[in-house]
């Protein structure tokens, strides 16, 4: 949406049936980072589900490279593969991680889900189509997504939106340490023997991310 | 036909300095970490001074059985040391070593987040071989690798946006051009952050808690023989010369030195990464490795801190002299 000031309405329409290269490569991507992120919610190994998940995000990517997007592409590989990614496979190696196929990883909500899904996925591409349907970036003129021409329309027009994310993300991460930090306080002095049996998982305490607290707790 | 030869040459360079400078630096640690331990290290191989020691090494892991353990993930296994060691590779092409057109491998509108993302894939790698070796101090090795980078990712991040700050552009040698003397001083605080959370996302000591000889055997590599087993050391001495390449760019102005501007830049590039080695390689001998809660401490409590200090502090010049 950021592209918006430099996209221009072409004049001579350029068609759908003689493909560029470009576009040839940005539909193949399109495909694979589509399948890719099909077989991620179909897998039935947890870890692979995020190793799949890390070509989809990778795969979207190379489309924001192919829409000259330079800027916002390594964002996206810098937060998501390189953050998101790593967060989740910790998550997932710290609780359960089989290797092998998880038969309690489906779930009784797969229709549910499903609806939701393609809920989204239809208001969301109704949404895209319909705010750009008209318009074609110029790849051959100055890059529409550099990040000179990102930056000054993220702050020259999207600055309140732009302002308003920061401030509820800053909430969120207030919220979080509050949420941890209280946790804590409540399970020390009362719980200090079933501490050790019931709540912390054998790999916490064995790979001693806070023998300190263990030695305290004991 | 002349711009493919063009791309060609770049690419073939980038690929032998990636083959050789982390073999450099890797021999140099043999010899710098001997001699400070009162030893001589490798004297035989090849003849003087034990020069062609890594070769021999090298040979020696290419005639090991490649074992892949029978409970592992064997396509997970045998992927990971590529996705460990492509990403220096990458992170090499954006480098500048010299002030003309020819001495960067490909100019990158936003090559400090570039440079930063790739590094950043680069520790999935350690993530796959920790969870696919079937192994608990693998997957051990692996947990820790992923709460380092977790932890130390954000400091580095905040580090080099400071300088991105200073400069008024994210383009690698965009950042050397607007370079001047007196941003060393100006910097400091950012270089040391930066330096000491990229030696962290590298895991070498002090910060090697992930790799722990004495705990884990060798964290998330313990399962790996043969030549998948020297792609992830080779990941680690590439991964020494980029954070040092990185840092001279960042931090301590590349080319820029008191003489030698004409055509001699990419000479201080050299030096000024070969001396930040030497340092990463004298830290391996001197500092006892840091306790896992001990690194989260220094990097929640110390890093992230200064780091935004640099930010504040770059803003306020920045809007002084402007």
């Amino acid at each position: 949406m950021s592209l918006a000031p430099t996209v221009s309405l072409a004049a001579g329409h350029p068609g759908f049936l003689s493909p560029t290269g470009v576009e040839i490569a940005f539909l193949l991507v399109g495909l694979v980072t589509f399948g890719a992120a099909l077989v991620t919610v179909t897998t039935r190994q947890l870890v692979h589900a995020a190793l799949w998940l890390v070509v989809s995000l990778g795969g979207l990517a190379v489309e924001y490279l192919l829409l000259t997007a330079e800027f916002i592409a390594w964002v996206q590989v810098l937060i998501y593969v390189g953050s998101v990614v790593v967060l989740l496979l910790f998550g997932l190696m710290l609780t359960k991680a089989p290797i092998g196929r998880s038969p309690d990883a489906d779930s009784g909500n797969r229709w549910a889900a499903l609806t939701v899904a393609v809920a989204a996925a239809v208001a969301l591409v109704w949404v895209v189509v319909d705010a750009f349907r008209t318009t074609w970036i110029d790849l051959n003129g100055p890059a529409a997504g550099s990040t000179r021409v990102t930056g000054e329309s993220l702050f020259r027009n999207w600055v309140l939106p732009f302002e308003a994310l920061s401030v509820l993300l800053l909430a969120a991460l207030v919220g979080a340490i509050v949420l941890s930090r209280k946790a804590k306080a409540e399970s020390n002095p009362p719980h200090v023997n079933s501490r050790g049996v019931t709540e912390s998982s054998p790999s916490v305490t064995d790979s001693g991310i806070h023998p300190v607290e263990q030695e305290g707790a004991r | 036909m002349n711009g493919v030869l063009d791309v060609a040459l770049r690419l073939l360079v980038v690929f032998v300095v990636f083959l050789t400078f982390p073999l450099i630096v890797g021999q140099t640690e043999h010899k710098v970490m001997a001699h400070m331990q009162g030893r001589l290290g490798p004297m035989y191989a090849g003849g003087f001074h034990g020069w062609a020691q890594l070769i021999a090494d090298g040979v020696k892991f290419a005639q090991k059985e490649d074992v892949v353990p029978a409970g592992a993930d064997r396509r997970v296994f045998q992927l990971a040391p590529a996705v460990a060691l492509l990403p220096y590779l990458l992170v090499l092409l954006a480098i500048p070593i010299g002030p003309s057109e020819g001495a960067v491998g490909q100019v990158l509108d936003a090559g400090v987040f570039f440079v930063l993302a790739v590094m950043g894939v680069g520790v999935l790698g350690s993530l796959m071989a920790g969870w696919a070796s079937a192994n608990k101090f693998s997957l051990l090795g692996g947990l820790r690798t992923a709460a380092q980078l977790l932890a130390y990712e954000l400091p580095m991040l905040l580090a080099a946006a400071s300088v991105a700050m200073a400069a008024g552009t994210v383009s690698l040698p965009g950042i050397l051009h607007a370079f001047h003397w007196w941003w060393v001083p100006w910097q400091i605080v950012g270089a040391v952050v930066f330096f000491v959370a990229g030696l962290a996302e590298l895991q070498r000591p002090p910060f090697d808690m992930p790799v722990a000889d004495s705990e884990i055997i060798f964290g998330a590599y313990t399962e790996y023989t043969g030549l998948r087993f020297a792609l992830f050391l080779l990941a680690e001495y590439a991964g020494i010369v980029v954070l040092c390449g990185l840092t001279t760019v960042l931090f301590l102005g590349g080319w820029h030195g008191p003489w030698g501007h004409d055509g001699l830049g990419w000479l201080w590039t050299l030096l000024k990464t070969a001396i930040l080695a030497f340092l990463v390689i004298w830290l391996r001998v001197t500092y006892p490795r840091l306790r896992e809660d001990q690194l989260q401490k220094l990097s929640w409590t110390l890093l992230v801190p200064l780091s935004l200090a640099q930010i504040a502090l770059t803003g306020i010049v920045k809007v002084v002299i402007s």
